[in-house]
């Protein structure tokens, strides 16, 4: 008989709404083994190339087999350096999982648990990689020091570079630290991880907005940088353009998020309020949606509402985040489109959404949602506006030969945006995606800035 | 971390802190702004830039608010956890012969740089300064190096016209003529000037100061209504022509908190 895929342990889905401990607890030793176990090793894997830093995964579940564990957290850190991030929040189901073999026919091996189990495995024992870098001592800037950011610092580390990370905020991550809660993904995870890329020698400068503190070009020509990544993702939250989305309650998600995953605004430490009410209404179906829908409930909201155009099918969240949001009793309510805020005294009140039924497939591959003409009202205290986000303004805005799209996307050839020597990836050239394709990105953009450098040299 | 170099009482109320900080400093222009927070637990506060000199960079604060209060309890030596910037845009200097600023209580500081810049431009500039009684008055000396002319009002009548800068603004209007107005205080008093201005047919400046907390066009908590479109304070601002803010739309976004800031007061009080 084939052993089933081994169930990642959840807490409890009554009493983990009311705080903010990690859901999914993490495999036992003996789990991990077991789920390694079920792994084919088959002659041509699939799993290698759908992911998009390409860990080599059949090696590390060998190794994993073997009880080699530092071996194997070896082998996933070669090409991820942030296993344990990667292991929680990277839609497997899509990428190495999705094209698992075992998964044609069964269930697929259930390989960012078992990333997860190794990275926190040498988070807590300590296991650290020994790099041999030789040091060229020429300098290299990256803006941003969320998951781009930081993968391409590492990759060009590793090829002797003196690598500066600039972060504008007053911590270190990026959307990690003030997008993804802790329930999701512990924030000292997040620092423990990126403190070992500093152990790796990487310099990390906090408050340094690049556009304002300093610009491209002082970093190009009086800091003597030979070559520079922006990976400042996707920050600038899109609005829905209905009347009285400016009344107070109405959030944009990455200030409702920022508010608690940065500024910690739930504990009573912390000097950053928040406020949310009963009944709260979250617009999108994303993970950011989810996010912020399990966190007001976590807050104490009593009716938490998911507003999203198309059906449960369409949704874009990661498969576990949508299970998780349902088991937390997170309302569902579908085929609807917010087209008014109506507040007193300008503070929202209700929101008026008009009922979409589905048409034809769009380019998305989805049905497009079709207005009916028929409109329904629900009451609220608050609503988070999650329906994405485009790149922030300020390195356009200072940067004057920095080409970018209509959508403030900065244009790239091969990584390569049009100043010469300055690289760009992740969010900021792609438009809100995942951590781990912006690792991706920042980790080939690192070649190219090699090459680059070499040539100019 | 950033040292407290230098720091003096205003009045009761409002001090002012040099701040070394060099990587601000080196970009900052009149109307640009910092955020700061006092320690790991704070929250992220925007001030205005009153001075840069070198690598230091001036505040001006009024201890109105819980982290404005615990950041009046640092001293000389001591060291503030973050502080960032130049942030927003810096102040549009208009092409124009006389200029009137008008300053509302602590609005006097961030309303300082742009009126020396007009002034270093060789525009004529008066002020026009208001605040509840002449010890609350601030900077007067630093305008008198640069201003024609500065008129007053009290709200007790202390010193000037007793009484609200609109009321004066009556009086000058009628013999002075200006070419444009900037006026920075509290957004009350926005308001009724921006009001007052346009029946004059004279454009008004306003600098305005809702939440932040980014303060880099991320949270989307500063937008302000102007006209039919929405604007972020934090990078379309802080500066913005008043003629059409919807200022009662901020006014309401700027209390929204005000209960549990109140919370925030209480819990320093305890300690």
């Amino acid at each position: 008989m084939k052993q089933p895929r081994t169930i990642m342990p959840v807490l409890d889905s009554t009493n983990r709404q009311t705080n903010f401990d990690e859901v999914a607890i993490g495999y036992s030793l003996e789990e991990a083994i077991l789920e390694a176990s079920r792994c084919l090793d088959c002659k041509n894997p699939k799993c290698i190339d759908a992911c998009p830093v390409r860990v080599n995964i059949p090696e590390f579940i060998k190794r994993m087999i073997n009880s080699d564990l530092n071996g194997a957290y070896n082998t996933i850190y070669d090409d991820n350096i942030l296993p344990s991030i990667c292991g929680r929040v990277c839609p497997q189901e899509k990428q190495c999982e999705g094209s698992c073999i075992l998964g044609i026919k069964g269930e697929s091996v259930a390989i960012g648990n078992l990333e997860r189990y190794l990275g926190d495995f040498a988070l807590h024992s300590n296991v650290k990689q020994q790099f041999d870098i030789a040091e060229n001592h020429i300098k290299v800037g990256i803006v941003g020091s969320g998951p781009a950011g930081l993968s391409c610092a590492a990759s060009m580390r590793k090829l002797g570079y003196s690598v500066d990370i600039f972060e504008a905020l007053h911590d270190f991550g990026g959307v990690l630290k003030y997008g993804i809660p802790d329930f999701r993904l512990p924030k000292d995870v997040v620092t423990d991880e990126i403190n070992r890329l500093k152990d790796m020698g990487i310099s990390l400068h906090k408050n340094m907005i690049i556009g304002k503190s300093l610009t491209i070009d002082q970093l190009l020509n009086e800091y003597d940088y030979k070559a520079i990544f922006l990976g400042s993702g996707a920050g600038l939250p899109s609005p829905l353009k209905v009347p009285g989305e400016n009344y107070s309650g109405v959030y944009y998600a990455n200030e409702f998020l920022t508010r608690v995953n940065l500024m910690k605004s739930h504990k009573s430490s912390s000097s950053t309020p928040i406020k949310i009410g009963n009944n709260v209404a979250v617009v999108g179906g994303g993970n950011v949606a989810m996010d912020a829908a399990r966190t007001a409930k976590r807050l104490g909201a009593k009716n938490v509402f998911i507003l999203y155009r198309r059906d449960m099918s369409a949704l874009p969240a990661r498969l576990e985040e949508i299970h998780h949001a349902i088991e937390e009793d997170i309302d569902f309510r579908l085929l609807l489109n917010p087209v008014e805020f109506i507040g007193e005294e300008y503070i929202v009140k209700r929101v008026k959404c008009e009922v979409m039924e589905l048409g034809e497939a769009d380019t998305s591959g989805r049905r497009r949602p079709m207005p009916t003409g028929i409109f329904k009202e629900f009451e609220i205290d608050s609503c988070i506006i999650s329906i994405g986000q485009s790149p922030n303004p300020i390195l356009k805005d200072s940067t004057s030969k920095l080409e970018v799209d209509k959508w403030g996307r900065i244009v790239t050839n091969n990584h390569e945006t049009s100043i010469p020597g300055v690289f760009a990836g992740g969010d900021v050239v792609s438009g809100a995606a995942t951590v781990i394709l912006a690792m991706g990105a920042g980790k080939d953009a690192a070649k190219e800035m090699d090459k680059y450098i070499k040539n100019v040299m | 971390m950033y040292k407290i170099l230098d720091k003096q009482h205003l009045n009761k109320d409002v001090d002012l802190m040099v701040v070394h900080a060099p990587m601000v400093a080196k970009n900052a222009k009149p109307g640009h702004f910092i955020i700061l927070r006092v320690d790991e637990e704070g929250e992220r506060i925007p001030l205005t830039i009153a001075e840069i000199e070198g690598e230091n960079v001036t505040i001006i604060y009024q201890k109105l608010g819980y982290s404005t209060i615990k950041l009046g309890t640092l001293h000389i030596g001591d060291e503030i956890n973050d502080f960032v910037g130049p942030l927003g845009k810096e102040s549009h200097i208009r092409d124009v012969k006389k200029v009137l600023g008008i300053a509302g209580g602590v609005g006097a500081a961030p309303l300082l740089p742009q009126l020396k810049e007009y002034s270093r431009q060789g525009v004529s500039v008066d002020l026009l300064i208001g605040a509840r009684t002449k010890e609350h008055l601030i900077l007067v000396d630093k305008y008198k190096e640069f201003c024609d002319n500065i008129y007053y009002a009290t709200n007790d009548g202390s010193v000037g016209t007793k009484g609200l800068v609109t009321d004066v603004m009556k009086d000058l209007y009628a013999n002075i003529s200006y070419d444009h107005v900037v006026a920075i205080g509290p957004l009350i008093m926005m308001k009724f000037v921006v009001k007052m201005n346009k029946e004059y047919n004279l454009s008004t400046d306003v600098s305005l100061n809702p939440i932040m907390i980014d303060g880099t066009g991320m949270c989307g908590n500063c937008r302000v209504s102007i006209g039919s479109k929405t604007f972020f304070a934090c990078i379309d601002g802080p500066d913005f022509p008043g003629e059409e803010v919807d200022f009662d739309e901020l006014l309401a976004r700027q209390s929204y908190y005000k209960d549990e800031e109140h919370e925030c007061n209480l819990r320093l009080v305890r300690k």
